[in-house]
């Protein structure tokens, strides 16, 4: 053996200098860094040019208190449903039924609590049942049979919508118990008092502030123990406090009209645990594996169909969620309930970033491209533009957003 | 020379970092058969499409003359106005139209009004099938028809266009002794019509038999042009034309000193996955620690589909044989568990099957053993990094950083990505399928000295490729395949580059 290379011994900074390397180490080329995150950073200049234009149209009553605890109730099953739609269109998938399983679901638990007079959590829990096993059904034909998610969703939409009418026998039913209307219109109020304001709802925000500083900071740490670029520590901070900035006048708003919603505390826990999921466990990063590159993937091992029918299951378990807060919001079912969502929870996807081939998008992207879509919806509505015109500019923003997707990627594939 | 239909004068062309074609020079006459063979990636099919505007003018070097005008064909659709028609490897037909509607693609028959008239369509076609002796009616769909009756399809479509130089690559790869003797029956048949056609084959017993001429094309260049009816020439005398190169001191040195058996397959066939033949039939080898087999065939010989099939299944149908890790029978009838037992592939074409393009180079290394980065399913990020770095240190990756795109990179960094990959989920042995096509000299140089790393850390490798200084310089041993079978075995101090090209191109009545 002749020819061995020695492996070069060069190693990382060691670990015990990495936190003190945090403070003064990483770029302040601003301009690198946003070209850099441009597909990212796009779409929050977007969100943040968007809630500005309307609050200048409407003189600030778009971010009044009332209103922005408004948008958070009237849009939160899109975003439920957004972070369920994501991870399948990250997938290579689709899933067109979800506004169907929302009927459903919602119909079912409407039927055991109003009809039958359960008490509101077996509603609760039946919804959920029904709505992983609309999934399961999905993924088996999805991954087992090899159908087109495009085909079998499509024909999920007719099923479900088909099953609703049946399950509440072409009627609506209502009202839900005052424990079940709570899910969605129930706030955390007055928990630890205040004088016109609850002091609990700046409390969680605080708390989400310092957690965001702290993972930001750990993550930084990381970053430069690995030696991975960072940003510079000013530009750290900054960052840190404008996020915060944001999330404190948002919790501050809350906190001057109804206290915090719990549905919005439903939807923080998932987004974060989503968030997760998709970049941190082996399952989501088989998502991204899936969608980027499927005979890749297949032959290094990844159980592809097994994947696949997760990801349906859990669409479902989200439509189911996403089921019952639109059936608490609305106090009731209705056969029509959920009509379109999921042409919402599509538009968001893919105005938050995700590409229409598969293997990219966030979870976080989906968020900010939902609230994109909340905020221009609520602000035209405001100004009394009339539903026509909505569905215009709405139309648009999701053929611009993804327009400017394509671009991006034929540009960096110029470069290569 | 004056009955010269085709002239190519002096053609070179050159891709990025490539010289595909190096002045070459061929000269074909009116009404004979003519022979191109060569090594894979020797540059035939390069010349082809210089031939037919698929690489238009100005795009190389050089000048066409055809009937002693010079041309210049800026796309297939010139070179077919003057009666010069290409068919492909691939065959180019809509699976799920009529026979009728192929012929007639891009030059419909139409009536006075404008709208196609389907009862001349079919009936023109019906007379174009029988010159080619296909017996079908004009409305069945092309999928319903075998890989030998869509060839003369479009052979069929090549004389509805006025074919006066028809260019064939690779005709017969596909198809069984029975087509492949009606087509060469049927070229004889087109010569005396007095149709010029050019022939891009491996099988040197059909050039052999049909060829006019042949022209020898190694590295980019035409070395000779036989006279195939004055000389007596003899395969064997084409192989010394198609391999006559220098073995160069281009590999590293290794001291080989193969230990235990760790892989062993035997009668080993497989099925191709739609059509009804045996790509690989009763194959058997093995590959023992510290070795480094070869595994030397022809395009068409069955190379990928073997190692892919035994790879987890990953192709073919009806896989049948039984395969030994250790000297214990396993299954492997997934991906997964193939990795399980220690097996890894690294692909021939890693853009379509090796690589995740649109991520970075840390999770395309951590793609195919990411439980090992996970405890309870939650991925370790740093620990990821930690282990890309490291292959991009070892693997003298050259990329800006992990997080960089895979895509961005050059081939022979691509290719060390792969590697990476399967060498993070610890293999005893690995499969290297064409491990450096497509990179430049220095990257195959690190590849081969990394694979030779490996093999003196004790994991057995199996190379299949197309070079065969390639295998003469890295092997141990080498096993020849010819049409799905094995047709020899050779220590690598008893092969030469001819040897093995004559037991690769061995036909199966010799293999009996």
């Amino acid at each position: 053996m002749t020819s061995i290379k020695t492996p070069s011994t060069e190693r990382p900074t060691p670990p015990d200098r990495a936190p003190a390397a945090a403070l003064h180490t990483g770029t302040s080329d601003l301009r690198a860094l946003v070209l850099n995150n441009l597909r990212q950073s796009g779409i929050y200049v977007a969100l943040v040019v968007i809630v500005a234009l309307f609050a200048i149209l409407t003189d600030g009553v778009s971010l009044s208190p009332g209103n922005i605890t408004n948008i958070v109730l009237q849009y939160s099953y899109i975003l439920v449903l957004a972070i369920g739609m994501v991870i399948l269109i990250i997938g290579g998938h689709i899933d067109l039924s979800v506004g169907s399983v929302v009927a459903l679901t919602g119909a079912v638990s409407a039927v055991l609590v109003i009809q039958q007079g359960y008490p509101w959590w077996v509603g609760v829990l039946a919804a959920l049942v029904v709505g992983v096993a609309v999934g399961a059904w999905h993924g088996f034909w999805v991954a087992y049979a090899g159908i087109p998610a495009f085909i079998v969703t499509l024909a999920g939409m007719l099923l479900f919508r088909g099953l609703t009418l049946r399950v509440l026998d072409n009627i609506s039913l209502s009202p839900f118990p005052a424990e079940y209307q709570r899910v969605a219109a129930g706030f955390l109020n007055g928990l630890l008092g205040g004088q016109g304001f609850d002091a609990f709802t700046l409390l969680i925000g605080a708390v989400a502030v310092a957690g965001y500083a702290v993972s930001g900071f750990r993550t930084r740490v990381a970053r430069i123990r690995y030696q991975q670029p960072v940003e510079s520590f000013p530009l750290f901070v900054a960052r840190i406090a404008v996020v915060g900035a944001v999330i404190m006048y948002f919790a501050w708003q809350l906190a001057h009209a109804r206290g915090l919603p719990i549905v919005l505390i439903v939807l923080a826990v998932l987004v974060l645990v989503y968030g997760l999921l998709t970049r941190r466990t082996v399952f989501g990063r088989q998502v991204y594996a899936i969608g980027g590159n499927l005979s890749a993937a297949a032959l290094s091992g990844v159980k592809v169909r097994t994947v696949n029918f997760w990801m349906f299951v859990n669409m479902g378990f989200l439509a189911a969620v996403a089921g019952v807060i639109y059936s608490s919001r609305s106090n009731g079912a209705q056969p029509a309930a959920g009509n379109m969502f999921e042409l919402d929870a599509i538009a968001a996807a893919f105005i938050g970033g995700a590409a229409v081939t598969g293997g990219v998008g966030t979870v976080v992207g989906a968020m900010v491209g939902g609230l994109i879509m909340a905020v221009m919806s609520n602000g035209m509505q405001l100004m009394g533009v009339d539903q026509s015109t909505q569905s215009v500019v709405k139309g648009l923003v999701l053929l611009v957003a993804v327009a400017f997707d394509v671009y991006n990627k034929r540009r960096a594939a110029g470069t290569r | 020379m004056d009955d010269t239909i085709l002239e190519m004068r002096r053609i070179t062309k050159t891709f990025p970092g490539v010289t595909a074609l190096e002045d070459v020079t061929l000269a074909v006459r009116r009404g004979e058969i003519h022979a191109i063979c060569g090594e894979n990636g020797a540059g035939k099919s390069t010349l082809m499409k210089v031939l037919s505007g698929v690489h238009p003018t100005g795009s190389y070097d050089g000048e066409i003359l055809f009937d002693g005008k010079p041309m210049q064909f800026r796309g297939i659709r010139d070179s077919e106005a003057n009666g010069i028609v290409i068919i492909h490897q691939e065959l180019a037909l809509v699976p799920y139209l009529s026979i009728a509607e192929n012929l007639f693609l891009g030059n419909e028959r139409r009536g006075r009004s404008g709208l196609i008239d389907w009862n001349r369509a079919n009936a023109d076609a019906a007379e174009l099938l029988a010159s080619v002796g296909l017996h079908e009616n004009p409305v069945t769909p092309v999928i319903q028809l075998g890989v030998g009756k869509q060839q003369l399809v479009e052979i069929a479509k090549a004389l509805s266009k006025k074919v006066r130089l028809l260019i064939l690559d690779e005709p017969t790869a596909a198809l069984n002794d029975v087509d492949s003797a009606h087509l060469l029956g049927l070229l004889r048949q087109l010569k005396e019509q007095g149709i010029t056609c050019i022939m891009i084959s491996h099988k040197l017993n059909e050039i052999t038999e049909i060829a006019d001429s042949t022209t020898v094309i190694r590295d980019g260049r035409a070395v000779e042009t036989l006279d195939m009816r004055a000389d007596d020439v003899t395969q064997q005398r084409i192989i010394r034309g198609m391999v006559g190169r220098d073995l160069d001191s281009f590999y590293p040195d290794r001291v080989s000193s193969p230990g235990e058996e760790v892989l062993r397959i035997e009668d080993w066939t497989v099925r191709h996955p739609t059509q009804d033949r045996l790509v690989v039939e009763g194959v058997g080898l093995s590959v023992r620690a510290g070795e480094v087999v070869g595994i030397a065939g022809l395009m068409g010989a069955g190379r990928t589909e073997l190692a892919m099939s035994v790879f987890g299944r990953s192709y073919g149908r009806d896989i049948s044989g039984r395969l030994f890790v250790h000297g214990r029978e396993v299954k492997a009838r997934t991906v997964a568990e193939a990795i399980d037992n220690g097996i890894a592939y690294v692909t021939e074409d890693r853009k379509r099957f090796g690589l995740n393009l649109i991520d970075d180079v840390r999770r395309n290394v951590s793609a195919a053993a990411l439980a090992r980065l996970a405890r309870l399913g939650w991925v370790n990020g740093n620990e990821e990094i930690k282990v890309a770095e490291a292959s991009r240190r070892e693997m003298n990756i050259k990329a800006p950083s992990v997080m960089a795109v895979v895509g961005k990179l050059s081939g022979g960094n691509q290719q060390k990505v792969v590697l990476s990959k399967w060498l993070f989920t610890d293999p005893d042995v690995l499969i290297l399928d064409e491990p450096t096509r497509g990179i430049d000299v220095g990257a195959k140089y690190e590849i081969y000295t990394i694979i030779n790393r490996l093999v003196a850390e004790g994991k057995a490798v199996i190379i299949i490729s197309s070079e065969l200084p390639e295998l003469l310089g890295m092997c141990d041993r080498i096993y020849t395949l010819a049409a799905g079978r094995i047709t020899g075995e050779k220590p690598v101090g008893e092969a030469t580059q001819e040897s093995l090209m004559e037991l690769m191109t061995k036909d199966k009545e010799l293999v009996g």
